[in-house]
């Protein structure tokens, strides 16, 4: 749907890369152009109209973010993408908050940016991190997050939807677990804030992280979410112009209060445009309708797969439009220099979860993943050259 | 090249390289190249003795061109002494990158000729090249 809004498909491209990035709607460039050649400013005190076009449209879209991911205005922070966000929490709140021997529990399916701040937390002061195992079909579920939980948990972070196999976290029930054992919950919603409906405040989640390039949006923007309480607790990573009241010869200073004390220099300012322009498209389609769409075409795409003897699938049950595979006996690597041959985009290796390999003993796929531009009849094309990929090394020597 | 030739000898390195599988012996050098551009993970290890490449082998996993170049380089690089090996991986990074080359040095290495036309594989051609050279480096 709304193929006619995204220029990179006029050259018959397949893209489906949609986890790594989207493509671009016109009017997102578009809305960006406007700020670039119509209203050039920075925001904060200007007094002039252009300036004040753009403080207008850079606020505005916090109150476009809170509505979308239901939660306060003041709960949003723009950072530079959803690896910003999540070392945000762990090095701003966490190493504040956390001590030594407290428990915060991930899962080997995370992406490196869930993963490594926590790591360099636990050598920093002494956290301690457990791993939760999935279970046998590769998911983390509620049942087995409970089996790890101790009076020394504080913390449970995970993907709501992880990025290698796509699996659905039922963040719902997982973050009324955490409310009931005051434990913090912090959900990297990268992968699932493009694709469905992520409720903040009813799934009582404690800190949301997104990026706005996995959602039709322009690079170098993402989201932090938190909930207004443990903002007011938690310290800015970085410190400058834009986010003090004051400060004075004998080192005395004050800092602006939530969110823009966290959001020191000039910001991405035609980036936060363009992606509040990406939040309004989204949500002109909807996203369940989004979500509908992007699970009948996986359930087809799986189907399809399996018909093809010499196809390897990891994740054929799991709820999102993102499909893990191998060609049997072909290095990964290999199989997407050969579905570019045929204009296919898709990507090959261990996307960020390196630790995944200890749970599905595979350490690279190639990954599709989907959006709702895609069709049937792309998958159809992609199943016809995989079907016939007896010459693979023909094409890719 | 006949390309039908190039395509032969690639894939019969890559299917089955060469000099494949590690050994346990301490005096070998060793190093693992886990190439941050792509996602080859080969382990190489060699034994040099006066001042001559006596063996190299390799292990792990990588796509069709890293795994055939290793195959290939390893056998080009037996045999021959460090300064004759460091001649070698010089022209033939020369080859990739589409410098100046002699091409009567590199033996088989020449079917690579071509791979800058694929710049994403131009990392894979240039890994046991990189993985030697960190070897090398090791008996300064």
């Amino acid at each position: 749907m709304n193929r006619e809004d995204f220029p990179m498909l006029n050259n018959n491209l397949i893209y489906f890369d949609n986890g790594a990035t989207t493509l671009k709607p016109k009017q997102v460039i578009e809305s960006m152009n406007r700020y670039y050649l119509e209203h050039t400013s920075n925001i904060h005190r200007g007094d002039y109209d252009a300036a004040l076009k753009t403080n207008m449209e850079y606020d505005q879209v916090r109150d476009i973010v809170a509505s979308f991911v239901n939660c306060d205005s003041r709960e949003v922070i723009y950072t530079s993408g959803a690896t910003m966000s999540l070392n945000l929490v762990v090095f701003g709140y966490m190493k504040k908050h956390l001590k030594k021997g407290d428990v915060v529990l991930l899962n080997k399916g995370e992406h490196a940016s869930n993963i490594l701040p926590w790591i360099r937390l636990q050598e920093e002061i002494g956290i301690c991190i457990q791993f939760v195992p999935l279970d046998e079909k590769f998911e983390l579920t509620l049942d087995n997050i409970k089996k790890y939980v101790t009076s020394e948990t504080k913390v449970i972070s995970l993907a709501h939807v992880s990025n290698v196999l796509g699996d659905v976290r039922d963040i719902s029930s997982i973050g009324n677990f955490c409310k009931e054992h005051n434990i913090i919950f912090n959900v990297d919603g990268a992968q699932s804030v493009p694709h469905m409906k992520v409720d903040f405040k009813n799934s009582n989640i404690d800190f949301l992280s997104f990026s706005g390039h996995k959602m039709c949006g322009p690079t170098g923007v993402g989201i932090l979410v938190g909930k207004y309480e443990l903002l007011k607790d938690m310290d800015p990573v970085f410190y400058g112009g834009g986010m003090n009241s004051f400060f004075e010869d004998d080192f005395s200073y004050e800092l602006k209060d939530v969110p823009i004390k966290f959001e020191a220099g000039t910001p991405p300012i035609a980036e936060v445009i363009g992606l509040g322009e990406a939040i309004k498209y989204l949500d002109k389609i909807g996203m369940n309708i989004i979500n509908e769409y992007e699970k009948k075409l996986k359930k087809y795409l799986v189907s399809k797969l399996k018909s093809i003897p010499n196809i390897i699938l990891y994740n054929e049950n799991t709820d999102s439009g993102i499909i893990a595979f191998n060609i049997d006996g072909v290095f990964a690597q290999d199989s997407s220099v050969y579905l570019n041959h045929y204009n296919i985009c898709v990507r090959s290796g261990n996307h960020c979860a390196k630790m995944l390999k200890d749970e599905i003993n595979v350490k690279n796929t190639v990954r599709i993943s989907l959006y709702f531009y895609n069709t049937f009849d792309e998958i159809d094309k992609l199943v016809n050259v995989l079907t016939n990929s007896e010459d693979i090394f023909k094409i890719v020597l | 090249m006949d390309s039908n030739l190039r395509r032969e000898i690639i894939l019969e390195n890559y299917q089955e390289p060469l000099n494949r599988g590690l050994v346990e012996d301490e005096s070998y050098l060793k190093v693992n190249t886990n190439s941050e551009s792509c996602i080859d993970n080969l382990d190489f290890m060699m034994k040099i003795e006066d001042n001559v490449i006596k063996d190299i082998r390799f292990d792990g996993e990588a796509c069709a061109i890293s795994t055939s170049a290793s195959s290939i380089m390893i056998q080009t690089l037996i045999g021959k002494t460090v300064k004759e090996a460091k001649d070698i991986l010089n022209n033939y990074k020369n080859m990739i990158q589409e410098k100046e080359y002699d091409e009567k040095l590199l033996g088989e290495l020449i079917v690579y000729d071509e791979i800058s036309k694929q710049p994403n594989r131009i990392n894979c051609a240039l890994l046991p090249s990189v993985a030697v050279e960190k070897m090398l480096e090791k008996l300064n």
